[in-house]
């Protein structure tokens, strides 16, 4: 359009072309900000990771360090006696009941969550794809969606109260934390396995179902080993969240320093140790110290956790 | 067994698992409702708690549950959506994306009693602040953080890459082409994402207990200097959450009622996050059709 414009000797200082060395200066200079803050952000997310790394680290060792309990002793020791005086033979700090309690809970609930999980992805994905994706999937997002104190106070209200009743206890139990859990982690084992059957090449199946295969053989021939690595990596994931839950647990596991012997005996988790306690100790102090050791052996299980799920995912890929 | 047969069970199998799975979500959402909705009322919205007595209400709470929302969604949404576009537009495959991609992971999975002692050390004791809202922000940016990158992420990567050629075609730069044709179509995936998560940072309880505190003062809802400390929107204030208010009742309360409070807690919580999930919906199809003219 501009080559039919002819400035006049005035219009010539009232109207200039913009400076095209000027706009690519701008622009350049806008990328290269918007490029630095989007960087920025992303490296925030490692310095975060490190962070929370570095001081839990710093402050759960101190146990180790600075108070000078073996981490043997701490980790192999179910005497828990962080406020005993000297002259009764001084405070102990084996936290094995509250690592026991926790691996217990928590393993039982996927081993609840996991069969009926792979059941219901299986059917939505291939039993029942429509009904699965108008009814289900909308159901597993708001189960997903859940407080976890509501799913301890439902457990608390509901379920404490009627083991009481009709299994004997206290209520408060072993049997109540895992099946609490095991419905909190339902969600998460559903969508992440779900996606993994998706993912698999639709010729795999027809080819079984070309052979004669029923659906059921296919499903638990075909479709069920070659998910594997998916399916694997959604346990993990569910185990991990199970693992790391603090207050639906702590809510109706009873909280009491015992190791259980029946599935309606009470006992205590790290993460309900910590939600208890962390108020009521004073920083620094053994007790305070032992605390912040079992927050480092949650961070070290989560991490232990995704190197797991890495070497899955590579496993299935290399295959 | 013939192999007829045991697919016919196998069969029966699947639809018993899937009707479990609806009959444990209707359980508890009905035990939820129920036992809730005749406790809810104008009263019980907008009063304080009681500490003894019967009666009270959880106002405070539900207002300290949306102010924290909105203080963590105000931090972590730039963040997110800066850290996704820099790993759906500009990342290489290298040694450093490959450290934010485990890093991220890592905060997914990180027990959030373990973000409430890291917001403990750092947001509570480090900064001074003490038990603050601001505390309870930042610690739950660090959680919403990651769920925020990943959904960035995908919906930037779900955009047509016609659409991107075009636009650098036309002499566009990337940041150019990210702000004003990309990031428009990804709107609804973004939109529907952070609803999701925000419904997630609602519920959120055990990053709080020891970040936001257990506490409310008394609020003075016709303060709004955001300095004077009976103010609401004071974000240095402790701001018990109406999460950990079903928490903290249930363990340590002395109230008579602590069962109608909790009932109507929990059934205000659950109000809010399927709420949240509808509008998600709504929102992003709405956008959606906007977008595409159909």
């Amino acid at each position: 359009m501009h080559k039919e414009f002819s400035p006049g000797p005035d219009a010539e200082k009232s109207f200039r072309f913009p400076d095209k060395g000027n706009i690519q200066r701008r622009k350049r200079c806008g990328e290269f900000l918007g490029r630095s803050a989007a960087f920025l952000a992303a490296a925030l997310v490692v310095l975060l990771t490190v962070s929370i790394i570095y001081f839990i680290g710093s402050k759960g060792l101190a146990t180790f360090t600075v108070h000078g309990v073996r981490v043997t002793e701490f980790l192999f020791s179910t005497q828990w006696w962080p406020d005993r005086p000297l002259e009764e033979g001084g405070p102990a700090v084996g936290s094995l009941t509250f690592i026991l309690g926790s691996l217990l809970v928590s393993l039982l609930a996927v081993t609840v969550s996991a069969p009926l999980s792979v059941v219901v992805a299986v059917f939505m994905v291939e039993i029942a794809p429509v009904w699965g994706q108008r009814v289900l999937q909308p159901a597993i997002e708001i189960l997903a969606g859940i407080p976890s104190v509501v799913y301890g106070y439902v457990g608390l209200s509901l379920l404490v109260p009627f083991i009481r009743n009709y299994l004997g206890g206290e209520g408060f139990s072993v049997l109540a934390g895992f099946i609490v859990l095991s419905i909190m982690i339902l969600p998460t084992i559903i969508s992440v396995s779900t996606d993994s059957l998706r993912a698999l090449p639709p010729q795999w199946k027809e080819a079984a179902l070309a052979l004669g295969s029923t659906r059921w053989q296919t499903i638990r021939l075909v479709l069920v080993p070659a998910a594997r690595s998916g399916l694997i990596t959604a346990v993990v994931l569910g185990l991990a969240r199970a693992f790391g839950e603090a207050l639906a647990v702590q809510m109706v596991i009873g909280n009491t320093r015992t190791i259980p012997h029946s599935l309606l005996d009470p006992t205590i988790t790290l993460t309900s140790a910590i939600t208890m306690d962390m108020g009521y100790t004073i920083m620094g102090s053994l007790w305070n110290s032992a605390l912040w050791s079992m927050g480092l052996i949650l961070l070290f299980m989560s991490f232990l956790f995704i190197m797991v799920i890495r070497v899955v995912v590579r496993g299935g890929m290399v295959r | 067994m013939n192999a007829r047969l045991a697919d016919r069970l196998a069969t029966i199998m699947f639809w018993m698992g899937a009707a479990a799975v609806l009959a444990i979500l209707a359980l508890l959402l009905g035990y939820i409702l129920w036992h809730g909705i005749r406790v809810i009322d104008w009263r019980f919205l907008t009063t304080p708690p009681q500490t003894i007595i019967a009666g009270g209400g959880v106002g405070p709470q539900i207002f300290n549950s949306f102010y924290l929302l909105l203080l963590t969604m105000l931090i972590s949404a730039p963040l997110g959506l800066l850290a996704g576009i820099y790993l759906a537009e500009y990342a290489s495959r290298g040694r450093v994306t490959e450290y934010i991609r485990l890093s991220i992971e890592a905060l997914t999975s990180l027990p959030s009693i373990v973000v409430g002692l890291f917001g403990l050390l750092i947001f509570v004791n480090m900064t001074g602040w003490g038990y603050s809202l601001m505390s309870g922000a930042l610690a739950l940016t660090v959680i919403n953080l990651p769920l925020m990158v990943r959904i960035s992420e995908e919906s930037i990567r779900s955009v047509p890459s016609e659409l991107r050629e075009a636009s650098l075609a036309l002499g566009a730069t990337r940041w150019e082409t990210m702000w004003r044709v990309i990031l428009p179509s990804a709107l609804p995936g973004l939109v529907t994402g952070a609803i999701i998560a925000a419904g997630r940072v609602f519920g959120e309880a055990a990053a709080l207990l020891y970040t936001a505190g257990m506490s409310s003062p008394i609020l003075n809802f016709s303060d709004l200097n955001p300095w004077s400390p009976t103010s609401p929107l004071n974000p240095f204030r402790p701001a018990e959450t109406l999460a950990v208010h079903i928490w903290k009742i249930n363990s340590e309360a002395l109230i008579p009622d602590v069962r109608r409070v909790a009932d109507g807690s929990a059934a205000v919580l659950i109000l809010v996050v399927l709420l949240f999930n509808i509008c998600a919906r709504w929102l992003g199809r709405r956008i959606y059709r906007r977008l595409t003219a159909t």
